[in-house]
């Protein structure tokens, strides 16, 4: 590496620019966004779009078999129990679903982490009173808290986010603490220190940017969790009740069929299995874009072998 | 019988492949090792001096690693045409070898006497044989109370002793070869000093060839026969130590000599009468029962170097850090200014973190890796508005890039693009970006090369000069602190035991703690260290 060749600085291209750029380096990491952006296109169109279908019975239709192309397109899945087409219903579903698992995980990402941080910067008396709270939480089983929160509160969607998303702050409490206690005796921190950094410009400069990777891996694996969980309150009868529906609810509503018709739960369950799928591709293809490191990986074009 | 050499390696040639294409490990290196001789390959960073042994070894992972040419001669049998299986009995057994690091080569769950043992009964010695042989090897690599402590674990020896257990285990088969890759480079001088005579005494005892690899020509100096000199990848020089030393011939070596320290003029005092920048006080740290600095007294003039030498535990980084206030002091006062660091008030103790600054050991280390050079260099206008308004912060960054040597169109990248001797020098303009008038520099040069080292301590001097700043050079490298120093002050556990001006020190030291530091740091010189080693020979006898 040469000191001397006096090229002057190329400015930098713009930041959407950028990750778009490094996003289509990396295919499968595409294919995820897409899918998303998809998912998330549902989640808000959807009710509004399918609403009527999706909830209107056609009892001739009763567990009508999925690739049947001679019906309707919105048949192609096949038809639930009570003939209503499954495609609609999942369409339609995403947006509670989303709702309420986007709302717990984020919600537990964002307390998790600020306790966490808290904890693991301050004296060791708060960072104690913080940690016994999360075993208290962690030691009492997530399904009973649940059942006894929501029956003495109704059972509406921001309640249910509210219990999902206490039951999993220690996951994230517990991360962060162990990352920003390993972090902040790391000698950079300490050169912060020296040339007289605040707390706050530590933690959120220094100590942040490294252990957030690592919390976004552990959410995007948190929202498969927290979709199944909501799924067995709805079953309990405390989570979200018909007629409203959510890909969990339809996974539970399909079970007594699964000798006779499959298709019930088996496709709501894919839409929870490529979603959380998708998640993880794009966090993992994150942690990659954001590390200076690793960087080069998605900025050069891959040799061909 | 012994037509050939012990080992000769002949013309090897190994590429590792990476992402960013093939990298030639070394090219077409040919060296060769007799009985009883020590053979030096002496190298920087990156001079492929390790991959011979370790190809030796078989400890090149194919692929990435890639052997293309070459053959490796074990006693006349070419060691790189044997099966893995074949392999196996020669390593250890025939060929022993021990590395920088004996802690991360020691099992911490196992006892060492339970290792050493292990390379015996692996090859196929008994179980009652082996322990004792390995009492006599420990008592032999000279570990107090071996009978006790050969069921102890490796986190209750100190750091020269596990090396010498590492060597025990390595000569436990009585091997003809043993390869020592950097064997002292993790130890204070005394210590190694003491590990450099235990392995050629061994070597006398044994006669085994002695491959030592490392890049102190201070440890070729004292130990070694010839010496191979490598250079990204290839063999420049080769030669018995003495002759290259007085008369290298290619550029290469010639800038390695030329670049070890110890051997320039040593700085006259700045003379007195000056009013001291800082002005230590019987400063002490504990921690519980453990007085890790007891009353340091000390002082700093404007404009002056001071080296703050010892060895590892003797309390020079406590002092540093203490000074710092990154850790608070038990007792004691230092004044700056006439202001008493100790007792200062956060906020005034804000307005002066401008003046003190500090460069850090490893570069790698003390730069946040996920933030451009641009940022963590402008950090410190960042956090002290009121140096620069934001406009004038690109500008003030690629001056002070230029300042410390970097190409300032670089600012847009992260320190892991750039190499060790750079980092520090980002770290160094991190530090002036906040005009600082005293640098506590920490080990800043120890973790770089010699050839390196000597342009960080070049730039060093060129901006005392420039911009009038005051070092606290905190060290364990003799030859370096008499080059760079006005004035030293040499501790030992805790205690300043020793100071006065770099001339006094080196020529009439009055402790005996400095002076067996003196006798212990090697000399590049193979006479004079062959002189020295005379007489500490007289005075042992004695």
């Amino acid at each position: 590496m040469s000191l001397s060749d006096t090229v002057a600085i190329p400015a930098p291209p713009h930041p959407v620019m950028q990750v778009l750029r490094m996003l289509w380096r990396d295919k499968v990491a595409l294919a995820a966004s897409v899918f998303l952006v998809f998912i998330v296109f549902c989640a808000i169109f959807g009710p509004a779009l399918f609403e009527d279908i999706a909830t209107k019975q056609n009892l001739r239709g009763r567990n009508a078999a999925p690739f049947d192309f001679s019906k309707d397109w919105i048949f192609w899945l096949g038809g639930d129990a009570l003939g209503r087409p499954l495609l609609a219903r999942i369409i339609v579903a995403a947006q509670n679903t989303i709702m309420v698992a986007a709302g717990a995980v984020v919600c537990s990402l964002l307390i998790g982490t600020t306790l966490g941080l808290i904890a693991g910067y301050t004296s060791t008396r708060v960072s104690q009173v913080i940690m016994r709270l999360a075993d208290v939480i962690m030691s009492f089983p997530s399904l009973l808290l649940a059942v006894i929160v929501l029956y003495m509160l109704a059972p509406s969607v921001t309640n249910l986010i509210i219990v999902l998303a206490i039951t999993r702050i220690p996951v994230y409490l517990r991360t962060s603490r162990a990352e920003v206690l390993e972090v902040r005796e790391r000698m950079f921190v300490q050169a912060a220190q020296v040339m007289g950094a605040s707390t706050g410009r530590i933690v959120f400069r220094h100590i942040l940017p490294i252990v957030f990777p690592t919390l976004v891996t552990i959410a995007t694996l948190d929202f498969a969790f927290v979709m199944l969980a909501e799924s067995s309150l709805s079953f309990l009868g405390i989570g979200i009740q018909p007629p409203e529906i959510t890909w969990g609810m339809m996974v539970a509503q399909g079970r007594p069929y699964l000798t006779t018709a499959w298709w019930l739960s088996f496709w709501p369950g894919m839409a929870i299995i490529l979603t959380t799928l998708s998640l993880n591709l794009l966090s993992n293809w994150m942690r990659t874009a954001l590390d200076p490191v690793q960087r080069w990986r998605l900025e050069t074009t891959p040799r061909k072998k | 019988m012994m037509a050939g050499h012990l080992l000769e390696v002949r013309g090897l040639s190994v590429d590792f492949h990476t992402a960013q294409g093939a990298v030639h490990a070394v090219r077409n290196v040919s060296w060769h090792l007799d009985r009883g001789e020590t053979l030096a390959i002496l190298g920087e960073s990156g001079s492929g001096k390790s991959v011979s042994a370790s190809a030796i070894m078989n400890l090149i992972d194919c692929p990435p690693g890639d052997i293309d040419s070459g053959e490796v001669l074990f006693e006349g049998r070419d060691v790189l045409k044997m099966s893995d299986e074949q392999r196996r009995q020669l390593n250890g057994k025939r060929i022993a070898m021990i590395f920088q690091d004996p802690l991360s080569h020691l099992n911490p769950v196992y006892t060492v006497g339970f290792q050493i043992m292990e390379t015996m009964t692996t090859h196929g010695v008994s179980k009652a044989d082996a322990r004792a042989r390995t009492l006599e090897l420990m008592e032999r690599v000279g570990i107090p109370d071996f009978g006790t402590k050969i069921d102890a674990y490796p986190h209750q020896f100190s750091g020269g002793q596990r090396q010498r257990l590492m060597i025990a285990m390595a000569l436990a088969l009585k091997p003809d070869i043993l390869i020592a890759d950097e064997p002292t480079t993790a130890l204070d001088v005394t210590v190694q000093a003491q590990i450099l005579a235990l392995l050629e005494e061994l070597q006398k005892e044994t006669g085994m060839g002695l491959l030592l690899i490392t890049h102190d020509l201070g440890v070729v100096a004292e130990v070694a026969d010839r010496v191979v000199v490598m250079n990204s990848g290839e063999i420049v020089e080769t030669g018995s130590a003495a002759e290259v030393y007085r008369n290298p011939h290619h550029p290469y070596t010639k800038k390695l000599i030329s670049a070890v320290p110890g051997t320039g003029g040593m700085a006259a005092s700045l003379g007195t009468g000056i009013r001291p920048l800082l002005d230590v006080q019987g400063i002490s740290k504990r921690f519980g029962d453990f007085l890790a600095l007891d009353e340091a007294t000390f002082t700093v003039l404007p404009g002056e170097t001071v080296a703050i030498v010892g060895e590892s535990g003797s309390g020079k980084s406590t002092l540093a850090k203490a000074l710092l206030r990154l850790i608070e002091p038990t007792s004691g006062a230092a004044f700056y200014d006439s202001r008493d660091l100790v007792t200062m008030p956060p906020k005034e103790l804000f307005e002066l973190r401008r003046d003190i600054q500090m460069v850090f050991q490893d570069p790698t280390q003390s730069l946040n890796p996920r933030m451009s050079v641009y940022q963590i260099v402008s950090e410190a206008f960042a956090i002290h508005r009121d140096i620069l308004p934001k406009d004038r912060w690109q500008g003030r960054v690629r001056e002070l890039l230029e300042q410390v040597g970097l190409d300032a169109s670089h600012m847009r990248r992260y320190p892991h693009q750039f190499s060790g001797g750079q980092r520090q020098r980002i770290a160094i303009a991190r530090a002036l970006a906040l005009e600082p008038k005293l640098i506590i520099c920490d080990e800043a040069v120890s973790a770089l090369d010699v050839s390196i080292q000597a342009q960080v301590i070049r730039l060093l001097r060129g901006l005392q000069e420039r911009l009038h700043l005051s070092y606290l050079f905190i060290a364990h490298d003799l030859p370096l602190v008499r080059d760079f120093a006005h004035r030293v002050v040499v501790m030992q556990a805790g205690r300043i035991v020793e100071q006065g001006p770099v001339r006094q020190i080196f020529e009439a030291p009055q402790a005996d703690y400095t002076r067996s530091l003196i006798a212990a740091s090697l000399h590049p010189d193979p006479e004079v260290q062959a002189e020295r080693r005379a007489v500490r020979e007289l005075r042992r006898e004695a």
